[in-house]
């Protein structure tokens, strides 16, 4: 702050006051400290990265290194001899990918009708959907109607409860509203009911917009441990984020959890790394694609209607 | 079926009349041939609408079982009602003020410290020059957002438990003092979730804000320049009121969801060593009723927080536009 004051202070000297030697010093401290901003992002995972190829003893006696001394690969190998972890990325992946195909249809066939200005009883509709932005059943009003459609311990459980995120709908309503009127209307000259215009004409121009949200749904479920906590009792449908906290929470009983034969050398610190880098790297996988359209997702969602 | 689609005119109204169905204008036979003539788009809707009841309305119509003693094999309807007994019992019983700290003043420091960050973020970058610094950090602080709540969770435990935790080893050293596990301390909870906060959304949260930033004409800046506009002044009088929309709309937000603590942030990082500081209203439901099968009392305690909740996003949203701001509705 006071660099910049100082910069204000030798305003009537010249009108190019980048040049300023004030000026660029806060350039300088500023570039600094933006890098240790996401030098502090990354170091934690690069850590981890390293801690989960590192021995037991490099583990214990090192504080922090982002290169392992000895490169082992006992934490993987011990976790895939198991086959708790397997059962659980699997289980993780099929729910994540069947979710995300549901999430998405239903989204897109809700919010094509919503972008229908001339339809009768939209602006119903549009309300009974905001007004659950601001109120909820909550948590165990929820929990009930999940146990009395006999959802519970089934994945379907992890999907349906979440199959609508009410912001996304939005957006993608107002997206559709922004949609060329002229091309539908060909379409239905040529003889497209609403659903034809929809799947032939519709969905083709909207294709960035479904893979944005089919990336943001799918994101939601990998990450989403609170409906397995609530769903979920039978150990055999954990998802890997819960076991990714039946690792790492202190005083686990990681032995006995992974389903590794009992005479395999046991990487007990080294599996809590090894866990966290599985469960991130799909994220960070699909990240460049992510990045790429989120701002835009974000900021057609801040334009009110 | 073709004189149904006739709009405003009942097909068997005698042409002398002069356009009675007209003025009642949702007759029947009107509502019907608008259903009949987007019967598709209507068949489209309707998935949606059924998760919005099943899920949404639902539970919302469960709420008041917050009145009764649910009991699972009798089901809604056969439970007794008991009237305000469990909110009686939540406001009278031992745990209601400390939720009701705890709640306050993790959203205090979340107002104070974590409101800010992205802002002053935003700032910074909007500030630099070399476009490629500029867009290589940006990509990196977004990261964390994407990252699961357990693993932030799992992180913190890697860096702040005394085994073998790296932060907690050069806290040691700077304050100096044993090993501590600073994951079981009471006094650590609050700065750790913070800490957490910071690191998971700051850099995501200035994504509103360098938006609203690219959209200043810089051409302002330019004039501000000729006039003799250093960079501070630039930062007050074009850049700051550039953002302010911005700044209310996130204000409201996080003002409106102050009872909102994150739930699954504050499980994971609650244990019986700090359950004193860090159960919240969310944390606790699922302890009394999921964990501990309360259905009732815990449907009440989440009553009272949604309840409050409305209050505070509507009482914010006057507020803004009390203060001449566009509100969020």
């Amino acid at each position: 702050m006071a660099v910049m004051k100082a910069t204000t202070g030798r305003r009537k000297s010249s009108v190019r006051h980048y040049d300023s030697v004030s000026s660029r010093v806060f350039d300088v401290v500023n570039v600094l400290i933006l890098l240790s901003l996401a030098a502090i992002t990354l170091l934690p995972l690069l850590y981890v990265l390293a801690g989960s190829f590192a021995s037991e003893g490099e583990i214990d006696s090192r504080p922090f290194f982002l290169w392992p001394e000895n490169f082992v690969t006992n934490a993987y190998d011990y976790m895939f001899a198991g086959d708790t972890f397997i059962r659980a990325l699997l289980t993780t992946i099929i729910v994540t990918l069947v979710g995300t195909v549901i999430q998405v249809a239903l989204t897109l066939t809700m919010a094509y009708p919503l972008s229908k200005r001339h339809l009768p009883g939209r602006v119903f509709v549009i309300n009974l959907v905001l007004f659950t932005l601001v109120f909820s059943g909550g948590m165990i009003p929820t929990y009930l109607v999940v146990r009395e459609l006999g959802l519970l311990d089934s994945y379907w459980a992890l999907i349906l409860p979440l199959a609508i995120n009410p912001f996304y709908l939005l957006i993608v309503k107002a997206f559709f509203q922004e949609m060329p009127e002229a091309l539908e209307e060909a379409a239905r000259i040529d003889g497209c009911n609403e659903i034809g215009v929809f799947w032939r004409i519709v969905l083709p121009l909207s294709k960035p917009v479904i893979a944005t949200f089919s990336l943001f749904y799918a994101v939601a479920i990998w990450n989403d441990y609170m409906s397995p906590l609530l769903y979920i009792n039978d150990e055999e449908k954990w998802t890997l984020q819960v076991l990714v906290r039946q690792i790492t929470a202190p005083n686990a009983d990681t032995a006995n959890m992974l389903g590794t034969q009992s005479d395999a050398f046991f990487p007990e610190q080294g599996l809590k790394f090894a866990v966290i880098v599985l469960a991130t790297v799909p994220i960070l996988l699909v990240y460049p694609f992510l990045q790429k359209h989120f701002a835009k997702g974000v900021l057609i969602g801040s334009v009110k209607e | 079926m073709a004189t149904d689609l006739v709009p405003g005119v009942a097909p068997d109204t005698p042409k002398t009349q002069p356009r009675v169905p007209r003025v009642t204008r949702k007759s029947p036979a009107r509502r019907l041939a608008l259903l009949l003539r987007h019967r598709w788009l209507y068949l489209m809707l309707l998935p949606g609408v059924v998760y919005f009841l099943v899920f949404k309305y639902w539970p919302m119509y469960g709420l008041h079982i917050a009145f009764k003693d649910y009991i699972p094999f009798l089901g809604y309807s056969g439970s007794p009602w008991v009237g305000l007994k469990h909110f009686e019992e939540l406001f009278t019983g031992g745990d209601f003020s400390r939720l009701m700290t705890n709640t306050l003043i993790l959203a205090l420091l979340t107002i104070v410290f974590v409101f800010p960050a992205p802002i002053v973020v935003a700032l910074l970058l909007n500030e630099l020059r070399v476009n490629i610094v500029k867009r290589s950090v940006q990509s990196l602080i977004y990261i964390p957002h994407f990252l699961s709540w357990t693993i932030v969770a799992s992180l913190t435990y890697l860096l702040f438990s005394a085994d073998f935790g790296v932060l907690a080893g050069y806290i040691n050293d700077i304050f100096g003092g044993q090993r501590t596990d600073y994951v079981a301390q009471e006094e650590w909870f609050r700065p750790l979730i913070i800490l957490q906060l910071l690191w998971k959304q700051t850099g995501w949260g200035t994504i509103i804000y360098l938006a609203a930033l690219a959209s200043v004409d810089t051409q302002l800046y330019e004039a501000a320049r000729v006039d003799g506009a250093g960079r501070w002044r630039q930062l007050w009088h074009i850049t700051l009121p550039a953002i302010r929309p911005a700044i209310v709309v996130m204000a409201i937000l996080t003002s409106g969801n102050i009872m909102d603590t994150g739930f699954e942030q504050i499980w994971l990082m609650t244990s019986s060593l700090n359950r004193s500081v860090a159960e919240v209203f969310d944390t606790y439901v699922y302890y009394v009723g999921i964990s501990q099968g309360a259905f009732s009392y815990g449907t009440a305690v989440g009553l009272f927080k949604g309840v409050v909740g409305v209050f505070l996003i509507v009482g914010s949203n006057w507020l803004a536009k009390r203060l001449g701001q566009r509100g969020l509705y």
